[in-house]
Order: C-alpha cells, then sequence, then structure tokens
C-alpha cells in the first residue's frame, strides 16, 4: 500500500521495475536499428508522393518516441501539419511540448537508440521526387541535410566548435554536402560570399577568427550561413533568437526574411515567443504536450484563438501598450510525459472545461479551410454525444 | 519626482523622506590586468555615471542590451561587488559605502537580491529549508520556537508548501526555484529587493506566474523593487518608473508612462521598436541599430550612443551631454533635447 501510493506519486521505479523496462526497450530499438542499418536500401521503399505539391514538407501523423528507462516518453505523438513552399511556419509552445523533436525527426537527428520516429510520414519535396524522410536511408539523408533541409540551431554560444576557425567551420559544411568538383579555393570564396550574404562586414577576417572573438549576433550570423551554405529548400530555425537582444533580434529577423526570399526557400521556425511568430510567420501551429492543440493561418490565431491553451498563452504574456492589472496565468502544469492521460491533456489546467472533456482525447476540428483545433468545445452539436468512439 | 538639482551635484544634498534609494553618479571601473606583473592597462567602465531615485513602495525598472551594466548596477548599490569607484549610494538617507561592518550586517538584512538563473543560485546540497532559513537564523531574526513557523508562513506567501522543505532544489521544477530564490530573500523581511532577471531563464505561462506573485507581495509587504530585464514588456508591466541603460549610463529615466509613450533618447526610439508585438497586422516602423555595442572598455568620445545614432551631430562625437529633465521627472542625456 505504501509503495504502490510512493510509487504514483512521485514516480519512482523499483530497480527491478526499471531492468524490465530497460530491457524491452533494448528489444524494441535494436529491432528498429537493424531495419534502419540495413545497406542498399531499395529507392521504392522511400520514395512517396507529396499529397499537395505546393508543399515543401508534410508531417503526417508523426510519433518520435524515447525508450528511456522510466518509461517511454511520447514527445511528439501524431502531429500532422504542412510547411508550403516559400511560406513560414511557426511552431510555439512551451519548453517539453515535443518543438524540437519535431524538426529534428525531420533532419533524421534524433538521439538514436533511444529516440526513434515509431509511426508517421514526414515527406520532404526535393522537386522532381520526394522522399519519407522516416525511412531514408542514413547515406541519402546525408545528402539531403545541408542540400534540401538545414537548421539554424538554438544557442549561438554553445554550437559553434570553440577550437576550429570560422572559416574552417562553414568551409566544412559546403565541402561535406556539395563539395564534389570544387577546389579549396572555390569553397573559400563561397564561405566568404556567404558571409558577406548575412552581413558580415569583415568577412575576411571573420573567416579567420575563432568563435569567442565575435557578439552573440554575429554568431548566430555564422550559424544561418552555415545553415545556407547549400541554398535548402526548408530552413529550421530553432528558437534562433532567444538568447539574443531585442535590437539584435530585430536584425536576425530581417536577415532571415530577406534571405527567405532570396533562394525562396521555406522557414520552419520554432520558438516560445509569440511576438516573433507574428512578425514572422505565415502559418501557426500551437504545441501542447506533444500534440498539436491549434493551427492556421496567423491572422486566425492571433485574431480568433480558438484553444484554451492557445488563448491562455496569449493572456499570459506581458504585451507594450496593452495594460492589465494581473497577468493571466495558466493553472497546473504539463503532464508527466511517461504517464499521459487519456483524456484531453489540458483538461486538468483548463478554465473552460465541458462535462464532454471527459471522454478521449479530442479529435481535430476544422473551423476553416486553414484553421483546426482540437478542443470538445468546438464539436459540431451530433458528435458531442459519441464521445466515446472517439479517437484512442 | 526627482529634483534637478539633485541631479546635477554630486554633493549629499538634501534627502527626501519618500525616496528608500538616492543613487547619485555611480561609477564602478573594473581594471583590466595584463602584461607580466599584472600592471593594471586599462578600465571596463561598467557603470559610469548612473543617477536616479527609487521612490518608497515603487518598482523601478532597469532595461537595456546585455553588456550595458544593468546588474553591475544593481549589485554595486547592494556592495555586492567590492567598492564603487565614485558617485553616492544613499539607502534611507544613510550612504552604503560608509557603513561599518557591523552595520553593513544590519543593512543586509534590509536589502536583498534575488538572482537571474534560479538553476545555479540555489545550493545543491542543503534542503530549501535551509536554503530559505539560513540566513533568518545567522541574523536571529525570530526565536527558536518561532523559526518553524516562520519559514512556514515564508513558504507560504511564495507558493510552497511546508512538506517542501526537506527536498533538495534538484527536485523543483524551474518555476518553483525562482519562488524559492523569492522566499530566500524575502525570509529577512527587506524593504528593498533588486530582482535581476528574475523571470529571463522561465517559460512564458510560469513568467506570469512569478510576476503576479512579485506583484503580490509587493503589495502585501510595501517592498520597493530594482527590476532589472532585457524584456521590455516585463518591465512595462511590472514597473512605476523605467531607467534605459546603455554602454553603462542611463541614457533616459522616468515615469513608465512618459517613457513608452514618448521615448525621446534615439537608442529608446531603437530599442522601443525593436519589440515583436503579437499582431500580425501591426506596423513595424523599425528602427534597425547598424553594428553592435562598443566595447565599455574603450568607449566613445562625447555620447557613447553617436556611433550608432541616426541623429549624429558634430557636437555629439566631442561633447559628453548632460542629463536634461524634458518634461516633468522625464529625464534624456541627449544633445538633441538641451536646448542649443
Amino acid at each position: 500500500m505504501f509503495f504502490n501510493r510512493k510509487k504514483e506519486d512521485n514516480g519512482y521505479l523499483s530497480a527491478r521495475e526499471s531492468r524490465r523496462i530497460s530491457k524491452e526497450n533494448r528489444r524494441i530499438t535494436n529491432e528498429m536499428e537493424k531495419r534502419r542499418k540495413r545497406k542498399n536500401v531499395p529507392e521504392s521503399e522511400y520514395l512517396t508522393k507529396m499529397h499537395d505539391p505546393a508543399n515543401a514538407v508534410e508531417f503526417d501523423n508523426l510519433h518520435s518516441w524515447f525508450f528511456t528507462d522510466a518509461g517511454t516518453v511520447r514527445s511528439v505523438d501524431g502531429v500532422s501539419f504542412d510547411v508550403p513552399i516559400g511560406k513560414t511556419v511557426g511552431v510555439v509552445g512551451e519548453s517539453g511540448c515535443g518543438k524540437s523533436v519535431t524538426s529534428l525527426s525531420l533532419m533524421q537527428l534524433l538521439q538514436r537508440p533511444q529516440g526513434q520516429t515509431v509511426e508517421g510520414e514526414i515527406r520532404l519535396n526535393l522537386g522532381d521526387k520526394a522522399i519519407n524522410v522516416v525511412d531514408t536511408p542514413q547515406e541519402v539523408m546525408q545528402h539531403i541535410r545541408g542540400n534540401y533541409v538545414s537548421m539554424i540551431f538554438q544557442e549561438p554560444m554553445t554550437s559553434l566548435n570553440p577550437v576550429f576557425r570560422i572559416g574552417e567551420q562553414v568551409d566544412e559544411v559546403i565541402e561535406l554536402h556539395d563539395g564534389e568538383g570544387k577546389s579549396k579555393e572555390d569553397i573559400r570564396k563561397r564561405t566568404i560570399e556567404l558571409l558577406e550574404m548575412v552581413g558580415i562586414a569583415n568577412s575576411e577576417g571573420v573567416y579567420m577568427m575563432f568563435p569567442h572573438e565575435l557578439s552573440g549576433g554575429m554568431r548566430q550570423r555564422v550559424m544561418i550561413a552555415m545553415a545556407l551554405a547549400c541554398s535548402p529548400k526548408v530552413i529550421i530555425a530553432d528558437e534562433p533568437t532567444t538568447a539574443l537582444d531585442v535590437t539584435i533580434q530585430a536584425q536576425i529577423l530581417d536577415l532571415l526574411r530577406q534571405l527567405k526570399d532570396r533562394i525562396n526557400s521555406s522557414i520552419m521556425l520554432i520558438t516560445h515567443d509569440l511576438g516573433v511568430i507574428a512578425e514572422m510567420a505565415d502559418y501557426v501551429v500551437v504545441m501542447y504536450a506533444g500534440r498539436i492543440v491549434e493551427k492556421g493561418t496567423a491572422e486566425e490565431i492571433f485574431y480568433h484563438p480558438a484553444h484554451p491553451y492557445t488563448i491562455g498563452l496569449m493572456a499570459s504574456k506581458p504585451v507594450v501598450g496593452r495594460e492589465v492589472k494581473e497577468l493571466y496565468s495558466i493553472p497546473g502544469k504539463v503532464p508527466n510525459p511517461i504517464n499521459m492521460p487519456n483524456y484531453c491533456y489540458f483538461k486538468d489546467r483548463c478554465d473552460k472545461c465541458t462535462g464532454s472533456c471527459e471522454g478521449a482525447y479530442p479529435e481535430e476540428i476544422s473551423l476553416s479551410k486553414t484553421h483546426k483545433v482540437s478542443c470538445c468545445r468546438y464539436y459540431p452539436e451530433e458528435m458531442k454525444g459519441g464521445r466515446e468512439n472517439g479517437k484512442e | 519626482m526627482a529634483k534637478s538639482e539633485n541631479v546635477k551635484s554630486c554633493e549629499p544634498a538634501s534627502v527626501d523622506p519618500q525616496y528608500i534609494l538616492m543613487v547619485k553618479n555611480l561609477k564602478k571601473y573594473f581594471p583590466i590586468k595584463g602584461g607580466m606583473m599584472g600592471r593594471v592597462v586599462g578600465q571596463v567602465k561598467a557603470v559610469d555615471g548612473v543617477t536616479f531615485n527609487v521612490r518608497r513602495g515603487t518598482t523601478m525598472g532597469l532595461v537595456g542590451e546585455s553588456g550595458c551594466g544593468k546588474t553591475t548596477t544593481g549589485r554595486t548599490i547592494l556592495r555586492l561587488s567590492g567598492e564603487k569607484t565614485d558617485g553616492q549610494v544613499l539607502f534611507n538617507g544613510k550612504e552604503v559605502y560608509d557603513a561599518s561592518p557591523a552595520e553593513m550586517r544590519k543593512l543586509r538584512t534590509r536589502m536583498q537580491i534575488i538572482f537571474q538563473d534560479p538553476f545555479s543560485s540555489l545550493s545543491p546540497r542543503l534542503p530549501v529549508g535551509e536554503i530559505i532559513g539560513e540566513a533568518v537564523k545567522e541574523h536571529k531574526l525570530v526565536s527558536r520556537e518561532e523559526y518553524e513557523a516562520y519559514l512556514d508562513k515564508v513558504m507560504d506567501d511564495c507558493g510552497l508548501q511546508p512538506f517542501h522543505k526537506d527536498r533538495y532544489p534538484h527536485e523543483f521544477s524551474g518555476g518553483q526555484r525562482q519562488r524559492i530564490c523569492i522566499a530566500r530573500a524575502l525570509a529577512l523581511n527587506p524593504e528593498f529587493v533588486v530582482c535581476d532577471e528574475p523571470v529571463s531563464a522561465l517559460d512564458v505561462s510560469i513568467q506570469a506566474q512569478i510576476i503576479n506573485l512579485l506583484k503580490k507581495l509587493q503589495e502585501e509587504r510595501k517592498l520597493t523593487y530594482l527590476f532589472i530585464s532585457h524584456d521590455l514588456s516585463v518591465v512595462e508591466h511590472i514597473s512605476d518608473t523605467v531607467g534605459v541603460m546603455y554602454l553603462g549610463s542611463l541614457v533616459e529615466y522616468g515615469e513608465k508612462k512618459d517613457i513608452f509613450r514618448n521615448p525621446l533618447h534615439p537608442y529608446t526610439k531603437a530599442l522601443f521598436s525593436a519589440i515583436p508585438i503579437p499582431d500580425p497586422h501591426a506596423r513595424m516602423n523599425r528602427i534597425v541599430l547598424e553594428g553592435t555595442i562598443p566595447s565599455p572598455a574603450n568607449p566613445p568620445a562625447g555620447c557613447k550612443f553617436h556611433t550608432r545614432c541616426a541623429h549624429c551631430m558634430q557636437r555629439c562625437k566631442t561633447e559628453t551631454p548632460k542629463q536634461v529633465e524634458v518634461e516633468k521627472g522625464h529625464f534624456v542625456v541627449c544633445h538633441l533635447y538641451d536646448g542649443k
């Protein structure tokens, strides 16, 4: 009795339980790794078709899980959204809601073997053909990364290697992904051109510098130059400005916008700052505890937020020029990712809860052609009764 | 409002009891040591002439880019970073730096600080009750019989449960840790608290909780805050007066309303125009500042902002501007407003 309570309350596991879980995990992940490490995978296995050729990326029912010794963490649990060509899609949510894991799945950079994409498809448009990233073998992925998809990482302070010169680090990207038939001198020229493109005035000088000689904004520019080195079709910007000051943030956002138009690529912008999203994004995806709670165009999300979480998130951020006596704060906290409830994940924190929230996790409801929300309050009347037959 | 004569002179002027803190021309330089013998080869002018007053029971917000000396200002006021270089810090009318060690000990209970990063500012080896109560015991604020009850009360005020006392910091989330930091500062029942970026390491929804908590505690305990942050929207929400810092100096300072409705200094204007507004149709008349902040070891001559200023005139490059009172209680340090 006492032990049972302790287990539930604190999430403590007995050593035996933990051993059982890790053994089970190893069985699952070994099987997946074996499949992934096969040689000479036929192209037919990962070639696919875009549902809409105007999209650069389509996430379809993506599940990325982490098999940890404490249990399976469902970091991304059924996420579907599209990134149209030439548009910016903003992904918002609190830390730990699966924003970064979604983007890492697209790059196939999840920490393996624990992190695995267990279900779903990520369709990537390569122009003449499309591939399903989830099943793509390593060596093909190596060619895709950098050339078609690239990523601007979160912290410019830690993502550059402190012992190599800036030039070498950018050279390396070009050499690895796009270096065939290029001489050292060509690559160097391209690097300097890139550094100029991202607004570094003294590009020849910066080429020879070490990362510690640059300020945060300059380092972020270098990171952007590295991401853009091979003119990718999709740029993932994972909190590109979080570590920067507002004035530098404005410079970097401007730069991203200009560059996107110049090479006509799509941006997937991950951030928790709603202000940045409003400024940059055409489409917004709001994530909560590994699932999408609401998605739509920027206008729809900002002017007609539907999900209580989106509304709460907007109300809890102070806005310059809008005076409020007390900030709204969303009560409670994010549910434990190992033991997700089987009802709406937001129910325990929601102040707009109704009786129909008791059932299974709510399905996605279309409010308009682009605006989708997962909340029981928007169920049409005839569906409210039959909630038990819903998803899961 | 601050009297203009207070601002102009550095003499120990009349002490106005409505101000809990008066900072006059405060300077803090850090030596740069170099060479074989460790000679002083230069100085980093982290805080270079800062003047402001804080009224009792209000919040003064201090904003600026990273590296502009906000945190050093806060720490220098609390006498936490060695000796000051120049200027005055009058707390309740008495110079903080003149206090003897015994007086300083007493003063420490009156002024406290909440540090920036709740993940690194709590000792991992002490249980939370110990962390919060250590200073209470040290300063013998309450008798031994009342100690436990006092601790429970402080923790309850800050939204912590009594059973949290025996837990260690690693068992708490970021928001809870910040509550522990706040409880630790408030356990001494201070009058004045320096909040050094208390919410910048937290998620948006947790931020709101902590800001609401700080506001609630201020009302209950009649606290005075010096709120240091680079997030302008948070500063606007919580402050009564706002100071904008650039490269160690206060460039503009005044009531929140005046500063946000009518920013005067070109730097303040650029800073405010850079705030992203959560509205996709908001018109962006953005003033993008070129370049980066110059090194505080070798600040530009004249006005420190002239290297990045769009309104730079000839005399900005040579002449250091003085603080001017443009409207009542609204001070700006800029040649555009000194009427010449």
